[in-house]
This record gives C-alpha cells, structure tokens and sequence, in this order.
C-alpha cells in the first residue's frame, strides 16, 4: 500500500538517517504558562525497533508524541520524521460513536479521499487483523473497553503506517484484557513490521513489548536510562515469568524510582 | 493469520450486566401507572363538576362541564363547531411548524457561524440570550401593529419565540466533540469544512434534537397564544378559547383547550421519534414517547 501524506506533522529539521523513522534532538519543551515539559531529550526509533518510554504520570511522556506528531508546536531543538503517514493510538479509544466499527476503521481512508472500494477492502482486512470480525455493524456503545480499543487500532491501521504512536493506549483496561492485548499488538508488530514509539507507566508492559525501553525522569522530562530488551520476537505470554524477564524488570523498575526521587 | 480470541467474551459478560440491570422492560406497575393517574385525573373532574364547584367553591355549575358533556358538545355536536374547531387546530399547527422550520433554519445557520470564530459568538450570543430574557408574548401587539395581523405576524411570533434554544443547543452540540476527537480530524490534515461535516455536526445531533424538541414546544404556545391577540382573519385554536369563554360556551371552550393541549403533545411526541430515529442507534435518548 502507498503512503498517504498526513500535512500536519511536525518536522523541525535535522538530518535525515535513512534507518531511523523518528529523531529527537535536544527537544526542548516550555508551555506558555512557563511549565518546563521537556527538558533536553535526544532518542532515536528505527525502522523495525519498538522502543517504550516509560515514567511516572504527568511526566511529559505523551508530550513526546504531540510533538512528533505535529499536534504540539513550539518545541525547540531538531526533530524529524522519515515518513509523515503515522498511525496514532490514544489512551482513550477516541472512536466516533455515530458510526459502527466498519465506519469507525474508515475514517482516515475517508479523510485521505480514497475511494469506497478501497476503504471497504482496508477496513476489513484491519478488522479481521484485531479480531474483530463480525462486529463490523456494532456501534462503541454496544462494544466492552477491550473491544473498543481494538477498534481503534484497526483505524490506525488502514492507512498501513510504517510508524505507531501509543499514548497509553491499555492503560485503561483491566489486567487480563491488557495482556491479552499486548500479546495481540505484538503479533500484529511482527506480522506487519511497523516501528512504534509506546507510552506507559507499566514497566512488565515496557519491558514485554519493546526491543527498548527509555526511563523518563518527572517534570520536566528528561531520559536517564535505557535499557536494551534482548528477547527474541516472536515472545510467549510466559515470557512474563521468565527470571532474566523479572531481572530486566527490576533493573527498569529500579531506574524508574532515582529518576522519580 | 491466525487472530482469533475471544472479544465475544467480552461482550457476553457486557449483556448479561445489561440484562441484571432495572433498565429494561417495564413492569406491570410501570405500564399501569400512567393510566391509574389518569384514571384519577378524570375522577377528580367529575368530583368538582358535579360537587365541588358549586359546594366547595360557591361558583355557578355550568362553569366546569363533565368530561364525558365536553366531548359530546365540542367533537360530536354540530358540524359548524367541529369544522370551527377542526380548521383552527389546523391553521395553528400550520403556523407553528411553519414557524419552527423557520427557526430552525435560522437558528441552525446562526449556531454554526458562531462557532467558526469565538469573537462572532461573543458578538451574537448576547443578543440570542437576550432573546430569550424578553417576555417575546408581551411583543405581539408591537409585531402586529407592523406586520399586521394575519399569517405572516403569527409565525413571525413563533420564529422569535423558538429560536433560542436552537441556537444555544446547536452551539453547544458543536462544540461538545472531545478533544481527542478533533486530534484525529488534525492529524490528517482535515479542513474546516470536513471538520463541520464528518465531526461536529454529527457530535451535535442529540444536542440538536434536544433543542428541537424544546422549540417545538414553545412554538406551539406561540401559535395559541399569539392567536389571542390576532383577532383578525381566520380564528387559530387560541382565538377559538376565547371566542368560546365570551360567549359562555363552557363544553366547547374545555373542548378546544383539549385540542390545543393535544397539539402541543402531538408535537413534542413527533419530535422525540425523529431523534430517537436519527440518532437512537447510538445515542440513549432521554425523556421517553
């Protein structure tokens, strides 16, 4: 599928690494009202990586991706990305409760001007993708949180990003639901290969999802740590009581805590 | 590939909260209820018509004819006072759904300019409250002394008196879309137009509807009471009341206040089936048939 353009998206300059989908450059963020968001942060996703940034509430972790993706202006310092057809999951489903689901996972395709033909044949593939075949005529309100939220990454989905943003997007949902979930987004990273930026407070989720996990420091935000995850993709769900799993998590864990004190 | 769990789980365990919960079908006290007060309701008119009037209250009996004498003199006596009768509850449903489509348009079209620019609603809103504040039945002696008194003052009445909450509920239907909503319409480029069309209209909808229904309402009594003061041409169901209360009529007079009051329920009823048929597949709609 081709890349359909997306207009907003920021791109402050910088130099363009072919093997990086996203780049930060000493990003800077200062809102208005004099509150310091971002303080200096450099990092960079490549093609095929999924890095985690995890922190405590309300330490500018989402602001990372408003930013990146255009929604968020008057950073300083370089940020640029490789291609500005992003898909972008929200922590709440955000679907638009006058439309089922089939309409719902439309909507971009819509917005891009594609034609009926195609944004049926988009759509129902990216529902069938998150396991949602047979709800196509359902309406949000009829569907769980879980079901929702799968919704919503079918609709991030259609227009075949080569790049995901998730703003905490399980954050929501209960234990099980969120597992269950993860070990979906994960089969759906392998299958389609996406790079993906994620946003969380979990560390078990940082540390099962990611290929990277960077530890955000509270206002204003700032990276202190990373850790590399070394196990290989495709990971079972009992990856989550592996020792070396509950290591890495610890260690995450323990950065997570200097960076909050 | 193979993506097959169980989100029919979920849902499963989604309807049987449904069904545990009092939300669902109404119970025999529930559908009996309604009928029992007006079963009440009648009774007390027959206490005060044949008793009360002249025993509690010391007034003449004629003044509060039994139900049963109403219906008998204003629907099934002469054709003269059902065609009367008939043509006057027309004419003035005429005047007030002429008189609300007007509003809505209007209404609607204001609404919308508003909510491009916040500087256009501070300049208008004002005047739309005021709208309201202003007693508009007080006005219609004005109305018709420059409009004159047929057709076109009466729905002139029922346009300023129902436009307000039109306004002020598409205005806040518009701008209700959430934050997150209208991140998705910027993410990809989406332009004014398209944002109006795709986002805020159809966020508006219960809102609209809702304002529709209000309106209707008070259109309805625009059109029976500016009837009051409209004594010239034909007589709408309003002037009819009065035409009946100088000439003593009392069954006649009861008669055409049912209609009147029938009208106004006709149409508030009508209008919640609209909404609950354009928006009721996704939107819980309140304030039942």
């Amino acid at each position: 599928m081709s890349a359909v353009p997306t207009p907003s998206a920021g791109d402050a300059g910088g130099v363009v690494d072919p093997a990086a989908a996203l780049r930060f450059q000493n990003v800077s963020m200062v809102f208005p009202d004099g509150t310091k968001a971002l303080d200096d942060v450099s990092f960079e996703v490549r093609r095929g990586e999924f890095v985690t940034i995890v922190g405590p509430s309300g330490c500018g972790k989402s602001t990372v991706l408003r930013i990146a993706s255009g929604l968020l202006r008057g950073a300083t310092g370089h940020y640029s990305l490789a291609d500005s057809n992003i898909g972008y999951v929200f922590q709440d489903a955000t679907l638009l409760p006058w439309r089922t689901v089939q309409k719902n996972v439309e909507l971009f395709a819509e917005l891009h001007g594609l034609d009926r033909s195609e944004r049926d044949r988009r759509a129902a593939e990216a529902i069938e993708l998150v396991g949602l075949k047979g709800f196509e005529r359902s309406y949000p309100r009829r569907l769980s949180g879980g079901m929702r939220m799968r919704a919503s990454l079918a609709r991030s989905l259609v227009l075949n990003p080569k790049l995901f943003f998730f703003d905490e997007p399980f954050g929501a949902l209960d234990e099980i639901t969120r597992e269950k979930l993860n070990e979906e987004l994960l089969r759906l990273f392998v299958h389609e290969n996406f790079a993906a930026l994620f946003i969380t407070h979990s560390i078990y989720e940082a540390v099962f999802l990611s290929t990277r996990v960077l530890v955000m420091s509270s206002r204003p935000g700032r990276l202190v740590a990373e850790f590399e995850v070394p196990f290989p993709y495709p990971r079972a769900d009992d990856l989550r009581f592996d020792p070396h799993f509950a290591e890495l998590s610890g260690k995450v864990s323990h950065a997570l805590r200097e960076a909050h004190s | 590939m193979t993506t097959t769990m169980g989100p029919g789980a979920e849902l499963e365990i989604r309807d049987k909260l449904q069904k545990a919960a009092p939300a669902g079908r109404a119970t025999m006290k529930e559908r009996l209820g309604p009928i029992g007060v007006f079963v009440g309701f009648i009774g007390l008119w027959y206490l005060i018509s044949a008793w009360a009037i002249e025993a509690v209250f010391k007034k003449p009996k004629f003044l509060v004819p039994p139900p049963h004498e109403v219906i008998q003199d204003s629907f099934f006596g002469t054709a003269k006072i059902r065609n009367e009768m008939f043509k006057g509850v027309l004419l003035s449903a005429e005047v007030a759904f002429l008189g609300l489509l007007i509003a809505i348009v209007i209404g609607m079209a204001l609404a919308v300019l508003m909510s491009r620019a916040r500087w256009i609603e501070k300049s208008l809103f004002p005047y739309a409250v005021a709208l309201q504040a202003v007693p508009i039945l007080a006005f219609v002696p004005l109305i018709g002394s420059f409009l004159g008194f047929n057709f076109t003052a009466r729905v002139f009445v029922c346009i300023v008196i129902s436009l307000f909450p039109i306004i002020a509920n598409t205005l806040f239907g518009l701008l209700s879309a959430e934050a997150g909503q209208h991140d998705l319409f910027t993410l990809h480029g989406a332009g004014k137009l398209k944002r109006l069309l795709k986002l805020q209209l159809p966020a508006a909808l219960p809102s609209i509807f809702t304002g529709f229904r209000i309106s209707a309402g008070l259109s309805v009594i625009g059109a029976v009471v500016g009837d009051f003061f409209f004594r010239q041409g034909e007589a709408g169901i309003g002037r009819l009341i009065d035409v009946y209360r100088a000439r003593n009529d009392n069954p006649q007079m009861y008669g055409a206040v049912i209609l009147a009051a029938l009208l106004g329920i006709v149409v508030f009823w009508l209008f919640g089936q609209l909404s609950r048929v354009a928006v009721g597949r996704w939107h819980e709609v309140t304030g039942q048939s």
